[in-house]
């Protein structure tokens, strides 16, 4: 606007006096103070911060803090609580495992004590029928030996007889004629001592 | 007259009234800088609204930068001024937000940056300061003067030092306010007259278009700078508004 009317002051120089008035009424604003430092808009400024500075801060404390203060605090909330809940949920695991191991070794335990059981049960078992059979061959032996000592005890009877055969035969072929069958028998009794 | 208008670096800054509004002898009208104060509010506000709706126990990304917002002003206020700070979180929160926010929006071409006036930025800084001086004497009473009394000081320097220390705390709204004023002016008059130059160039023909490249990238580059510098200063605003704060709960330092 003053910008037209300043344009008319140059073009026109001899231009009526309404013109004039309003070419040094309007560009005051450029011949005034440096727009940071003029007093004159200083009220207005002031009261308008205060009115908005004033809704804003009124408006953050009242709705907005509240609000992110409560995100933060329920977020804040929720981490601690996860975390106490996955350390309860590791006790637990660790209990688990504590258990397991625990019943592992004890199974492991009953595993070789049955073991042992039936291996001890095996050996005496077959301990019992070694000696069964040792017994067994043992009395097998004693009728062996009882019977190798009659076979053994016929056998020299008949050896005897075997022998009086022999000298009555021997004596029979030297002598000639027969001799005294118990004599003989004496005679070879007395000579098989 | 037109041309230079377009490239006035300073034209950005000016305030002109929407709604024409006086009270009391004063010019309180509704203008472009309380329009992007409004609008400043309610972009933050429905952000930080609109982002933690779901209350989602696992945030999307609108509400992560909320919540790294919230966290990282919170952690800022602990560190700086211990766990009894914490009362003045929703303060420094809505500081930080309102800065941000507003040197933020600054950077869109036409677009009212509320953070380039001295006056905005002051009055923010003189909150921060009023509530230190007025929450240090409620609590302490004139405890709260040993402030400006360090301990182990021989006596014939305390003259002397609570003089300086006293100057230095009655600086601090000053450079607290003139801090980011000065940054968001600065720059913005920077981008401008860049800015200003590509178009300037650009009308000189073919040459002129190939020399207003140089510009333009510095141009590009510097709206990287501002959108560091605007996060920045609203970062640096907040650390000294808590570290003021600390002063007001532990006087004795």
């Amino acid at each position: 606007m003053f910008v037209t009317s300043a344009f008319a002051q140059e073009t026109a120089p001899a231009a009526a006096e309404g013109d004039t008035h309003a070419g040094t009424a309007v560009p005051t604003p450029e011949h005034e103070a440096f727009p940071p430092f003029d007093a004159k808009t200083f009220p207005s400024q002031i009261l308008w911060l205060v009115i908005t500075f004033g809704l804003f801060y009124l408006f953050l404390k009242r709705v907005v803090m509240p609000r992110l203060g409560g995100i933060i605090d329920v977020r804040n909330d929720r981490i601690t609580q996860d975390l106490d809940h996955a350390a309860r949920l590791k006790g637990e695991a660790d209990a688990a495992v504590a258990a397991y191991e625990q019943e592992l070794a004890e199974a492991k335990a009953n595993a070789n004590k049955i073991g042992q059981q039936a291996s001890d049960a095996a050996k005496a078992e077959a301990e019992g029928t070694r000696k069964k059979l040792e017994a067994e061959l043992e009395k097998k032996l004693g009728e062996a030996e009882a019977s190798i000592a009659s076979i053994k005890a016929k056998a020299m009877k008949e050896v005897g007889t075997i022998a009086e055969d022999t000298t009555s035969a021997i004596v029979e072929a030297l002598v000639g004629g027969k001799a005294d069958k118990s004599e003989i028998a004496a005679a070879v009794k007395s000579a098989s001592r | 007259m037109a041309a230079a208008d377009k490239v006035d670096p300073i034209h950005q800054f000016q305030i002109h009234p929407i709604i024409p509004l006086h009270i009391g002898g004063y010019d309180v009208s509704f203008t472009n800088s309380s329009l992007f104060m409004v609008i400043t509010i309610v972009l933050a506000s429905a952000f930080l609204y609109w982002s933690t709706a779901s209350r989602a126990l696992i945030p999307g990304r609108l509400q992560s930068v909320s919540e790294m917002a919230y966290e990282f002003v919170g952690n800022m206020l602990r560190d700086a001024a211990g766990k009894q700070g914490m009362q003045f979180f929703p303060l420094v929160f809505s500081l930080f937000m309102f800065v941000l926010v507003a040197n933020l929006i600054g950077l869109f071409p036409y677009f009212f940056t509320v953070t380039s006036h001295l006056i905005v930025t002051f009055t923010l800084a003189i909150l921060v300061i009023g509530t230190v001086v007025v929450y240090g004497f409620a609590k302490h009473g004139f405890g709260f003067l040993k402030l400006f009394v360090p301990h182990g000081v021989p006596g014939y320097l305390l003259p002397l030092v609570v003089a300086i220390e006293v100057i230095s705390f009655v600086s601090r709204p000053i450079s607290l306010s003139v801090r980011l004023f000065a940054n968001m002016l600065a720059g913005h008059i920077t981008l401008k007259v860049f800015s200003g130059f590509v178009v300037s160039l650009s009308a000189l023909g073919a040459v002129g278009i190939a020399g207003s490249i140089l510009p333009l990238a510095m141009a590009v580059a510097l709206t990287a700078l501002e959108l560091l510098v605007a996060f920045l200063q609203a970062y640096v605003f907040a650390v000294l508004t808590c570290m003021y704060l600390n002063d007001a709960l532990h006087p004795s330092h």
